[in-house]
């Protein structure tokens, strides 16, 4: 029984991770159909950018809650500004760009931060379930990863500049028609997609630490999840990072991790094959 | 003025010929050549750039000392990046290209079978100066880092006593890992104790929330610890976050190689038992001049000198001190000085030579964790490798060639 709650508790855990990283990746790819390969590395400098706000003195909930989603978030912007606005539309030239930017971030984080691991002690302590103990800070990540799938559904449904932003990604020229300056908009929907993606980093950075490369090992699960889950960006995220979070968590515990990943990517395979739109292609296909 | 070709072909040939002889007449001044392939960047890289540190110190310091054999020694330093290709190309640089009289380094066991074949093949001196799993048996490879039966077999009775019979094994998925687990199993099976399982992890590994599930259903006494690399320090984070650390206690055979007590915060690790060959604390002469001598060069506020690092100073110190016997540094010449059992006096205590093994005779100690630093609890003096030393003789059989693993 007390397993079972511990088991259910990290499956929990492992569906947030994956949704947390997946969910800015969702906004850029999803809905702007920008194929940011530097995905990753948002999320190094946003664990990045919560270390060394700690480090300078900042209480550790604010430099990962505020510091990191405020940095890596101009990150975007900028990016948006000077590489991503001159191609939109060409899809295999913003790959070669963002590969490029890829590695362009790895090697300047390198040469500033060096290439060694760092990290934050997590923070909250632990808890026992029955005759288990586990980090608190899991429960903490589960939170976060609820309030930002809940507050991009709310800014997308509830909000006018959520509106805008899906009327502009849908028909840029009819947006602009209306009085929207869709440069703008596109600007401001890649700086929120690179916050969440800084939030997701520095959320995670306790857990696992934080290198220059440690993008690689994020990339291609965020990519998995957005693909599997198709079009709708929020229930999209949520059904895929659901589906694909309990595989592997259960793998995991069942053989080893190794088989956990093994156990990912053959549901993904599976998965594409059967449903290639992903999973919002066929069901709750009118939702966000 | 006439010149026809068959002129220009003798002068031509009579210049290149003088060229080639002022070259080979200038050689016996040239310095000589020490490659080291070490990972100083990627995952690794919190093994190899303490190593690198020491390891320029040390030829700093025979350079200072008017070099061997009246040559200087160049130190060609290959940054392996965590990566097995560029070990396999490196290799092949140093030993063709660079024609190194003696290649130091490897820090993994898996990138060391990358490079022994290389070294071997192309006749070339090869010091391994790390501690690992014990067992490799070759006349061409010295292997001056500590072995299963010098620390595992230490550690193990103590942890035992200290903390009960049971011990959970988590350890990196390579051959390292595979090897040593099965010796910390022999031992602990020997003193009466039982395993409850042996986990691996491959390097990249960050998420251990199942494996913590899995040891707390497990409940041993303790767990044993012989993860590797900069990713593998998320276990002893995400260990001490579930507050198992106050729970179950830890032993290693690689905590601290990579300063992890001081990447990691004293209560997350604080209490934790290794050992090794060399701490800084370790008392004694020379270790006072070489700690002296290291913070000189490398700054007081350097962090620690670890095990891996003494290991690279004291391997380049043994092999200077073969080729000062041998008075050249031809590889037969330098294997035979140093199969004489050459001893030199480290900062770690005396480190000799064991002729049939190619390994070392050295001090132990076995230390805990305490506030970023190394406490030492026991001393043990003189061990020898009697892990390889049972299955290796090099000197009845110069030609043998393998690695030995333990069966159990």
């Amino acid at each position: 029984m007390d397993l079972a709650a511990l088991l259910g508790i990290q499956v929990l855990y492992a569906i947030a991770s994956l949704a947390l990283i997946s969910l800015g990746l969702a906004i850029i790819f999803g809905m702007m159909k920008v194929i940011n390969l530097a995905h990753g590395e948002f999320l190094m400098l946003g664990g990045y950018a919560a270390i060394e706000a700690n480090k300078l003195g900042l209480n550790i909930w604010i430099a990962m809650l505020v510091v990191a989603p405020i940095v890596v978030g101009a990150i975007g912007v900028i990016v948006e500004r000077t590489i991503i606005r001159w191609l939109y539309g060409r899809i295999i030239d913003t790959m070669l760009a963002t590969w490029g930017l890829s590695l362009f971030l790895i090697g300047l984080t390198t040469a500033i931060f060096g290439n060694t691991t760092v990290g934050l002690s997590a923070p909250l302590g632990s808890f026992e379930i029955g005759r288990y103990r586990l980090s608190a800070y899991t429960l903490f990540v589960i939170a976060v990863a609820v309030v930002a799938l809940a507050g991009v559904l709310a800014a997308l449904r509830f909000t006018r500049a959520g509106l805008i932003a899906r009327g502009t990604m849908q028909n840029g020229a009819m947006a602009a028609a209306l009085g929207v300056n869709p440069g703008r908009v596109y600007a401001v929907t890649f700086g929120v997609g690179a916050a969440l993606t800084g939030l997701a980093g520095a959320v995670l950075a306790p857990v696992s630490g934080v290198f220059p490369t440690i993008g690689a090992a994020y990339v291609a699960k965020s990519f998995i999840t957005v693909i599997g889950g198709g079009a709708a960006i929020v229930t999209g995220t949520t059904s895929a990072s659901i589906l694909f979070g309990a595989i592997n968590q259960l793998a995991t515990y069942a053989t080893t991790p190794v088989f956990g990943e093994v156990a990912l990517l053959a549901a993904a395979i599976v998965l594409i094959r059967v449903l290639p739109q992903g999973v919002t292609g066929r069901f709750f296909r009118r939702s966000l | 003025m006439s010149f026809n070709r068959r002129q220009f072909l003798t002068s031509a040939a009579a210049v290149s010929a003088a060229s080639l002889l002022s070259f080979e007449g200038a050689s016996a001044a040239d310095p000589i050549a020490v490659a080291s392939l070490l990972d100083l960047s990627g995952g690794l890289d919190i093994y190899g750039k303490p190593m690198i540190d020491a390891m320029t110190l040390a030829v700093e310091e025979a350079n200072a000392a008017g070099g061997l054999l009246g040559r200087q020694i160049k130190l060609i330093n290959y940054d392996t990046q965590s990566s097995m290709q560029l070990y396999t190309q490196f290799a092949q640089q140093a030993a063709l290209k660079d024609k190194v009289a003696v290649a130091m380094g490897g820090i993994t066991s898996a990138s060391r079978e990358v490079i022994r074949p290389v070294f071997d093949r192309f006749k070339t001196l090869y010091f391994y100066n790390t501690q690992y799993e014990g067992g490799v048996c070759d006349r061409d490879q010295f292997e001056t880092g500590v072995t299963p039966a010098q620390t595992v077999e230490k550690l193990v009775p103590f942890a035992m006593k200290k903390w009960g019979k049971k011990v959970y094994v988590v350890a990196a998925d390579y051959n390292y890992g595979q090897i040593t687990s099965q010796w910390v199993k022999k031992y602990t099976l020997e003193n009466g104790g039982s395993v409850s399982a042996i986990e691996f992890f491959p390097l990249d590994v960050t998420n251990f929330s199942s494996t913590i599930a899995k040891i707390q259903a497990a409940k041993p006494d303790f767990v044993w610890s012989a993860l590797v690399g900069g990713a593998h320090i998320s276990f002893y984070r995400q260990w001490a976050a579930a507050g198992m650390n106050k729970s179950i206690p830890m032993a290693s055979t690689t905590f601290g190689v990579g300063n992890e007590q001081i990447v990691l915060s004293p209560s997350e690790c604080n209490g934790m038992l290794v050992c090794y060959n060399y701490f800084e604390s370790v008392k004694n002469a020379a270790n006072t001049a070489f700690l002296a001598a290291f913070h000189k060069r490398f700054g007081a506020d350097y962090p620690n000198v670890t095990e891996l690092a003494m290991g690279s100073y004291q391997g380049f110190k043994l092999w200077a001190e073969a080729v000062k016997k041998a008075q050249s540094v031809d590889r037969m010449k330098v294997i035979e000085a140093l199969e004489t059992g050459i001893s030199i006096d480290a900062p770690s205590g005396k480190v000799t030579i064991d002729p049939p093994t190619h390994h070392c005779i050295l001090d132990v100690h076995i230390a805990e964790v305490k506030d970023k630093k190394f406490n030492l609890l026991e001393d043990f003096a003189q061990q020898k490798p009697s892990d390889t030393a049972a299955v290796c003789n090099l000197i009845k059989n110069p030609t043998d060639n393998q690695q030995y693993v333990i069966k159990i």
